[in-house]
């Protein structure tokens, strides 16, 4: 134990978001004493760290938290980013979270049975730590964007806000998943040519026999599956965000719309050398992968409404066109040239636990946790990835999530 | 993870060799070797017999001796298959490969599997008649032709996750540092 005065709780919650809101949810209902350390204010990154255009990707109707669900009119809408800092403040207010905003984090280190945890305001004894500072931290940027030629400016999600921030010309979109297919749309409208480099992806229709395909996953039971039945849970992980967009027209926004408005589809980015970003041969195939799971994923859905009896309510089963090949793909691009003057690094988003220092992250920045029981007593995660559930790092994911990882800090209290 | 196929591939070790692997990346580290002596005019020949894995120097039961040369469209002595033609040996072997291992995995019986490679290759590059066609190939097709106990779409899945874990399809669908020096 350190001899400095410090404050104590029983729990301290790191980040005021829906994760760390949904924990506080829980553990006043079983009063246990805790804080919620917010860096910024309630719903931080929604606030601050997404693009202007940004909406939810699942439907309004899907947007619930403990105690609170969306009553406004438009249920089959997506919210904007405003609205959804909104309905967190509202969650925030009706579960009277204590939240202390404008603290920041600096650390967080065993101490005697429980933690010790540091912020620019001083310093917390806790006996245990709920770690729900969100899984998108910093952009994920490969190393070889230090190879770029610095004729291309680079932008990351968080430093991009809308289209009239890049220069005028050619722009260079890594990565083809929820992100970056969002900002290869909007940046291809802004009349810029847009090249996007597509990898392993997963490709979904905005709706599917008259349904938001969300709407499907929820019934079908694919967002109830758990993360300890899953065949692959490192790669269920890591899956990239499906290419959704949330408008107020439904539009689907896979890469045979992206081509019809003349993006043009490139491999994914392999190398850049001596100013030539080189793509990947592989583009077919990354297209049949994805093809080929939807097509399942939809085989899941019309089996389930057979199975349910409900076929009658939807429209006949249907499948999508397969993504078109371009005719010629290109396999390299010269960035040296003055083709492209932008490159939009779309390749993920990446957990920040500078300030943890419990040996608990793993070589690639991972925390090591199963269920969100982290790989170290008293310390506990939420909002990542298929923590529990596949719908985990959803809105909606957040309440069962939260109402188990509570359950198991309770019991952990209890010894 | 057993299953009722015989395809022959030993699915339960390789999924073994993995979780061994995550943990011990050092031991991942294979380096595989050919040795080409020349011989005369555009034929070399090729052994391979030795490489380095799990920690240690490994070797084939037999040392493989290959013949490479140049067709007589090329002037030359046709002794072997052209070099590049190697290419397509290594792309629909490692497919195949992949094919019965994935269908092992999946449980899927395999009667035959069988495939056609074809490089499109215009020869003015190597030959410096125009610098402005590359010296490789332009594009590779492969054909496969596969009965087995499964729907189309199923066997779609295995040639796709075939390509998706294959060594060979990486290595010429993606660029790869190539260092060539003078001993």
């Amino acid at each position: 134990m350190t001899g400095t005065a410090a404050e104590r709780f029983t729990v301290v919650v790191v980040g005021a978001g829906h994760a760390g809101l949904a924990a506080s949810y829980f553990l006043s209902q079983r009063s246990i004493d805790h804080v919620v350390l917010e860096r910024g204010e309630v719903a931080n990154s929604w606030r601050r760290e997404r693009w202007d255009s940004l909406r939810l990707l699942t439907p309004n109707w899907q947007s619930r938290l403990p105690g609170l669900r969306y009553e406004g009119a438009d249920p089959d809408g997506y919210m904007t980013m405003r609205e959804v800092t909104e309905f967190i403040e509202r969650f925030a207010k009706v579960c009277a979270a204590p939240v202390r905003t404008g603290v920041n984090v600096t650390s967080v280190r065993p101490d005697g049975d429980g933690y010790r945890v540091t912020t620019d305001q001083g310093e917390i004894a806790a006996r245990a730590v709920v770690i729900a500072s969100g899984a998108c931290n910093r952009p994920s940027v490969p190393a070889l964007a230090g190879l770029v030629p610095s004729g291309a400016a680079q932008f990351t999600p968080f430093d991009y806000r809308d289209p009239s921030a890049l220069p005028d010309g050619g722009v260079l979109v890594v990565g083809a998943s929820a992100t970056g297919v969002q900002l290869a749309a909007e940046i291809r409208r802004s009349g810029r040519p847009v090249t996007l480099s597509v990898g392993e992806h997963t490709r979904l229709p905005r709706t599917y026999r008259g349904r938001d395909v969300l709407w499907w996953m929820d019934a079908a039971g694919v967002w109830d599956q758990r993360y300890d039945e899953l065949d692959d849970l490192t790669r269920a992980r890591r899956l990239p965000s499906p290419q959704l967009v949330g408008t107020p027209e439904h539009s689907t926004l896979d890469l045979n719309a992206l081509s019809a408005t003349g993006v043009d589809l490139v491999g994914r980015l392999a190398a850049v050398r001596d100013g030539q970003a080189l793509f990947s041969g592989g583009l077919r195939n990354v297209f049949s992968l994805a093809d080929l799971k939807m097509n399942r994923l939809l085989g899941t859905f019309d089996e389930w409404a057979t199975t349910a009896g409900r076929d009658d309510e939807f429209d006949a089963p249907s499948r999508f066109p397969s993504t078109r090949v371009p005719e010629k793909s290109r396999t390299r691009l010269d960035l040296g040239s003055g083709e492209i003057r932008a490159i939009v690094w779309a390749t993920g988003f990446r957990p920040d636990y500078g300030w943890l220092d419990v040996p608990v992250v793993d070589g690639k920045g991972q925390l090591r946790h199963d269920g969100g029981v982290v790989d170290r007593p008293g310390l506990y995660a939420l909002g990542l990835p298929v923590l529990r559930r596949r719908k985990s790092t959803f809105i909606h994911g957040i309440e069962d999530d939260a109402r188990e990882v509570i359950g198991h800090l309770a019991g952990f209290l209890q010894g | 993870m057993t299953t009722a196929a015989a395809n022959g591939v030993n699915v339960d070790a390789l999924l073994e060799a993995r979780e061994v692997l995550k943990g011990a990346p050092e031991a991942a580290q294979f380096t595989w070797r050919a040795s080409s002596r020349w011989q005369h005019g555009v034929h070399s020949e090729i052994k391979i017999h030795n490489y380095f894995g799990l920690g240690q120097e490994q070797s084939h039961l037999e040392e493989s001796v290959f013949q490479a040369d140049h067709p007589e469209v090329f002037a030359a002595t046709d002794n072997g298959i052209t070099p590049i033609e190697y290419l397509l040996v290594g792309l629909a072997s490692c497919l195949s490969a992949g094919v019965a291992s994935v269908a092992q995995n999946r449980g899927i019986q395999l009667r035959s599997v069988e495939s056609v490679v074809e490089g499109n290759h215009d020869i003015r590059g190597i030959l410096g008649a125009d610098s402005d066609v590359r010296n490789g190939f332009n594009d590779i097709k492969v054909t496969f032709t596969i009965d087995a106990d499964a729907s189309r779409e199923d066997i779609e899945a295995l040639v796709a996750q075939s390509q998706k874990r294959s060594a060979v399809f990486d290595a010429l669908t993606n660029p790869t540092d190539v260092t060539v020096e003078v001993a």
